[in-house]
């Protein structure tokens, strides 16, 4: 028998009914965007539309909630990794006897120890569990230990005798084509080539650019931890904070050589995502150590592992060329994307699609050549992270505008507005827009925005340099800067990323079961909203996320739950409600069209007979089961062709910025955005996601940055990988909701968490150089870029 | 495993060094925690500080001011001591976060002896004499003989920081720091510059650019000659850009993972011209 972990202090709240009702920031500043888009949601005090609070929010405010670090089980022992110092080296020889006769040790684990297939990975299986007589990158796992207090394990990690013999490492994704191998599957991840219309077109105006973006880290708060609880049959729980369960479960089971059904997760509270808990991390190791020690195992990385222990944004190298007429029409454009993937695949693959597919931004463009190449190196493996691809190309090619307005003489929006994409027009990969894609409203709602009231302020924690009194009024420029981009919602390129849901309704109660990993982004409350809508109930239950209890959710990435999971919540609540509405029709001798469920009420249109819900729903109840699926997409040809994407979301930003140019310091002083978001379905949220999209945006501008020297991390602390204080981040103002619900979407909702990150970083790139008159061809832009550039 | 003692006395916290001279001081802890969670430290005895009612006083007197060594960053800022020496405040503000400048003292920058230690320019600039008492009894030394090296100190076995005595000059104070965020940062860059209108001398003094905390001395001494002490002239931008020049002569700037030598060097020469015009703005500036 199992054990049940015992979560401290209280248990997961995500499963409590009660819901506090209307938050208080309803931001101040947003207007109602989208005349005449038509009323298609029940906006019920606590259905889908209203401003419902997050089951889960005061709890977390008030250091309630349990997270995946807080879990703990009786006699559990604690597990630790211990990683490689090289970017590359060959192993001879591992001696764990030393850490073995560590009192308190019961297990030290190598490669030999993994009883299934030795390597994982979300897309191609090339990442071994336990480094196997090679090291790629620095921080990879080499061996894991378990023993019965924390600082135990950890010397005894550093007890352990590794024989390493350093290569010099592959660190330039350039080189890598054409270097020796680095892994037997060799060092090209993906090479992409979108031939799109006539390609020897030429234009009037050519600017030509060379971009980089560094390598960002998602930074989350609640480092990588869980707790994996052995069972009598050979099999193991779970408990994890995760993106997407069932996938992991797959990878854990094929390494562990059990049946998937013999490994159970069930989602622990997430500290944050943002793509890093897409690939495995301590998983496998922590199952491993269970099944090996008989005992429940608990693993919780460092704020500095952490660094290591999940994949980066990958860092860029883009060279653009951009044709276009007098007018400023674009006629082609030609760019080459080249990605740092680091030692293993991870994401890689669909990371290059996206950066490629969408590096024109979302603009009509007749003609292009597009090259996207992701390689391995032996820098840290890069993968998911909010606005995957797409972030670094929007740098690349709205740092392209710019220069094209400059060559035309011409106002960047103005030559924005007259190139953007909407319904009816082609991308680059020949795919036509069907659903809603509004970008010259997105641009204009934004541009169009009041001019920022910024009044002089004698503090100087609200100039460049903050609260280290740098610089005064005197000492600063200011300037403008203004971006747009664009991604695709769901997966791509064919792939059927279905989710699926349960609904019970028994005794008036909904129930809703689904795997969709709350990462932060809000599904728990809209679940709860979409099954109140539905189903006129109050009370809704979420059970918790398990592979279970239910099928697989898809991953909490690319902006997809609210539209999947959401849509298979709703799916199932409607299943419930046509039984029950069959089952009352007949008894009631009535049409079910005839029929409604409101307030906890069966009630028939006509006003003549109404039960209650409660009633009827007594007992058993009902249930209902579904998988739901978007449309299908196909794969790229190899003209990089073909209609691959399922949806489209663009955002626009407006940045002031003030800049001490002799320090090359960067005060933001206004954010101003516009957002393509279908439909809000929960504002406060809605506001959530564009704050915080927009601050990881000002980061990666600012100062978010990975930095490495031959394939060594300087950087792995919130030291000195800094992300955005409130000094750096100033509110942002939405100027509009562009609200034009999506056909095929559930109440016609976009996913709205990765637009936000995307234009945002080149918005306040463009602000800088309008305040300093320099390129800036790289981001994050740091002092002595601006000082001495 | 440590074992620790919680000093409740000036006279507790000497017994208890004097009993095991090789324990390590605890006062707020912000830079020895964060060491011995990342497994760099690993104290056998531990001698907790923070309750030694002795080394949380401080002083002002018409010449003189005296901090404790427990005192915070949040008192340096809040108390009179920040009238008596705005430069400390000033540095105070720009330590970490609220719960940092609540925990972290004056005795605890020096202790680390950071080059990026933000009260260190501040004390090397106000002259700064650093008390320490011990198995050999109290002794009593500048900045400079205090940090000798990359988080070096002279203290010996067994011996307690007590208090720092600074001057208190005449004359405006700056304190200027530079970090690759608006607030919460480690220095890529730091400046402290004091205007003493009595002995008419410009002190100024680096962090962060080099292994310890130069004073740019020889600039000060060519400012000096330059100030318009009678009557108050606003420093010109000539004299305020060479100063800026000859201070950054001073510094020894690395190229590391926080910045490079040359927009360090580049960057102290801008503060001292900002910290300098700030300091004999029109006026004269003595009213500080
Ligand atoms: C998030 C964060 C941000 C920070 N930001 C800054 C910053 O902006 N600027 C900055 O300068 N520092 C910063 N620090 C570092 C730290 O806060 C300061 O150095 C602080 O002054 C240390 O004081 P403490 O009382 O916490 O010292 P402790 O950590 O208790 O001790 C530090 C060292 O001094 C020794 N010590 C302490 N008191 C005495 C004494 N009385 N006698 C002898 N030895 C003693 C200790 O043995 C130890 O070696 C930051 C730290 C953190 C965690």
């Amino acid at each position: 028998m199992t054990a049940e972990p015992v979560v401290t202090p209280e248990p997961v709240v995500t499963t409590a009914p009660a819901v506090t009702t209307g938050a208080a920031n309803t931001a101040a500043g947003i207007s109602a965007g989208a005349a005449g888009a038509d009323t298609i949601v029940d906006a019920g005090t606590r259905g889908v539309g209203a401003d419902v609070g997050r089951p889960d929010g005061v709890p977390k405010v008030q250091g309630r909630f349990a997270f995946s670090s807080d879990l703990w089980a009786d006699d559990f022992l604690w597990g630790h990794t211990l990683r490689s110092p090289h970017a590359s080296a060959r192993i001879l020889g591992i001696d764990i006897g030393p850490a073995l006769a560590t009192a308190g040790v019961h297990a030290v684990l190598l490669a030999d120890d993994v009883p299934g297939r030795l390597n994982y990975g979300l897309e191609h299986p090339d990442q071994p569990v336990l480094a196997d007589g090679q090291v790629r990158y620095v921080g990879e796992p080499v061996a894991v230990v378990a023993a019965d207090h924390p600082d135990v394990a950890r010397r005894a990690a550093e007890a352990i005798v590794v024989d390493y013999e350093p290569t010099d490492p592959l660190t330039d994704p350039e080189a890598a084509p054409t270097a020796e191998p680095i892994h037997p599957n060799g060092n090209v991840f993906r090479e992409i080539n979108i031939r799109h219309g006539d390609l020897d077109a030429t234009g009037e105006v050519v600017v030509e650019g060379t971009y980089e973006v560094g390598m960002q880290d998602q930074a989350f708060m609640g480092p990588e931890s869980g707790l994996a609880l052995p069972d009598d049959d050979g099999g193991v729980e779970l408990f994890i904070s995760t993106q997407w369960l069932h996938v992991d479960r797959e990878q854990i089971a094929a390494c562990l050589g059990i049946d998937e059904e013999q490994v159970r997760l069930t989602l622990a509270g997430v500290g944050g995502a943002f793509g890093a808990r897409e690939d495995l991390s301590l998983q496998i190791h922590l199952c491993l150590l269970a099944l090996h020690t008989g005992k429940p195992v608990k693993m919780v990385y460092s704020r500095d592992e952490s660094f290591f222990g999940h994949v980066h944004r990958h860092p860029a190298k883009m060279w653009y060329r951009h044709h276009a007429d007098g007018d400023g029409r674009l006629v082609k454009v030609e760019a080459r994307i080249v990605l740092d993937g680091g030692a293993y695949a991870s994401t890689s693959s669909a990371v290059i699609a996206n950066a490629s597919c969408f590096a024109a931004g979302p603009y009509k463009v007749p003609a292009a050549h597009i090259v996207g190449l992701a390689a391995r190196t032996n820098n840290p493996p890069c993968g998911a992270m909010r606005g995957f691809g797409a972030v670094q190309t929007c740098f690349g090619h709205e740092s392209q505008m710019d220069k094209l307005a400059a060559a035309l003489n011409m106002d960047p929006v103005e030559l924005r507005l007259i190139n953007a994409l909407d319904s009816g027009d082609r991308l680059v990969t020949g795919q036509v827009i069907t659903g809603t894609f509004p970008v010259a409203e997105v641009i204009l709602q934004c541009a169009g925005a009041p001019a920022p009231d910024i009044p002089p302020s004698d503090d100087r924690r609200d100039l460049p340099g903050g609260s280290g009194r740098t610089t005064d009024a005197a000492d600063t420029v200011r300037g403008t800067g203004f971006a747009v981009g664009f991604k695709n919602l769901m997966f791509s390129e064919g792939y059927d990323d279905y989710s699926s849901a349960a609904c019970r309704v028994a005794d008036g109660v909904a129930t809703v079961t689904c795997a969709c990993a709350e990462v932060g982004q809000g599904f728990v409350t809209l679940a709860q909203q979409i099954a109140r809508t539905e189903l006129g109930v109050d009370e809704v239950i979420l059970a918790p996320a398990q592979t279970a209890t239910i099928g697989s959710a898809g991953s909490s990435s690319a902006s997809r739950q609210t539209w999947m999971s959401g849509g298979a919540v709703q799916a199932a609540c409607r299943a419930v409600r046509d039984q029950i509405l069959a089952d009352v029709a007949a008894d009631w001798g009535v049409s079910p069209d005839g029929l409604v469920l409101r307030d906890g009420l069966v009630v028939s249109l006509d006003g003549q007979q109404e039960a209650l819900l409660a009633q009827i729903t007594a007992g058993a109840g009902y249930e209902a089961d579904v998988e739901y699926h978007h449309a299908p997409t196909e794969a790229l040809d190899e003209n990089g062709q073909g209609n691959a994407h399922v949806s489209f979301a663009c955002a626009a930003h407006r940045v002031v910025a003030d800049v001490d140019p002799d320090l090359g310091l960067v005060r933001i002083r206004d954010i101003t955005t516009a957002q393509d978001v279908g439909r809000i379905l929960n504002p406060t949220q809605a506001v959530g996601q564009i704050e915080g999209g927009t601050a990881q945006g000002v980061g990666l501008a600012l100062m978010e940055e990975i930095i490495l020297d031959n394939g060594q991390v300087r950087n792995a602390s919130f030291t000195d990988y800094v992300i955005p204080t409130t000094l750096d981040m100033p509110d942002v103002t939405i100027a509009a909701w562009v609200e034009h619900p999506e056909p095929n979407a559930p109440y016609g909702a976009k996913g709205i968490g990765e637009p936000p990150t995307i234009s945002s970083s080149a918005a306040v790139a463009a602000a800088v150089r309008d305040a300093t008159n320099l390129p800036l061809p790289k981001i994050p832009i740091h002092p002595a870029d601006i000082a001495l550039g | 495993m440590s074992d620790v003692v919680v000093a409740r006395s000036l006279d507790e916290a000497q017994e208890a060094l004097a009993h095991q001279p090789d324990a390590t001081v605890l006062a707020g802890g912000t830079d020895l925690m964060v060491e011995i969670n990342r497994g760099l430290r690993r104290p056998r005895h531990v001698v907790g500080v923070a309750q030694v009612p002795e080394l949380h006083r401080w002083s002002v007197a018409d010449n003189r001011v005296v901090v404790g060594a427990g005192v915070t960053y949040t008192e340096m800022m809040t108390t009179a001591l920040a009238d008596a020496a705005p430069a400390l405040a000033q540095a105070a503000r720009t330590v970490g976060s609220p719960p940092i400048r609540n925990a972290g003292t004056l005795g605890g920058n020096l202790g680390t002896a950071s080059p990026a230690g933000d009260t260190l320019p501040v004390l090397a600039a106000l002259n700064a004499e650093i008390v320490v008492t011990g198995p050999d009894g109290e002794r009593r030394m500048g900045l400079d003989d205090f940090v000798v090296g990359v988080k070096q100190t002279s203290l010996r076995p067994g011996e307690l920081i007590v208090a720092a005595e600074l001057d208190r000059p005449r004359g405006r104070q700056e304190f200027l720091k530079i970090g690759p965020r608006n607030a919460m940062v480690i220095s890529m860059a730091g400046l402290a510059l004091v205007a003493d209108h009595d002995a008419r001398t410009v002190r100024c003094a680096l962090g962060a650019v080099a292994a310890g905390i130069p004073r740019a001395r020889d600039a000060e001494v060519w400012v000096a000659e330059r100030i318009d002490w009678d009557d108050g002239a606003a420093v010109s931008d000539a004299v305020a850009d060479e100063f800026g020049q000859r201070v950054a002569a001073a510094a020894s700037p690395i190229d590391d993972h926080r910045s490079t030598a040359a927009y360090r060097r580049h960057a102290v020469a801008v503060l001292a011209t900002r910290a300098l015009k700030r300091a004999f703005a029109q006026g004269g500036g003595d009213d500080a």
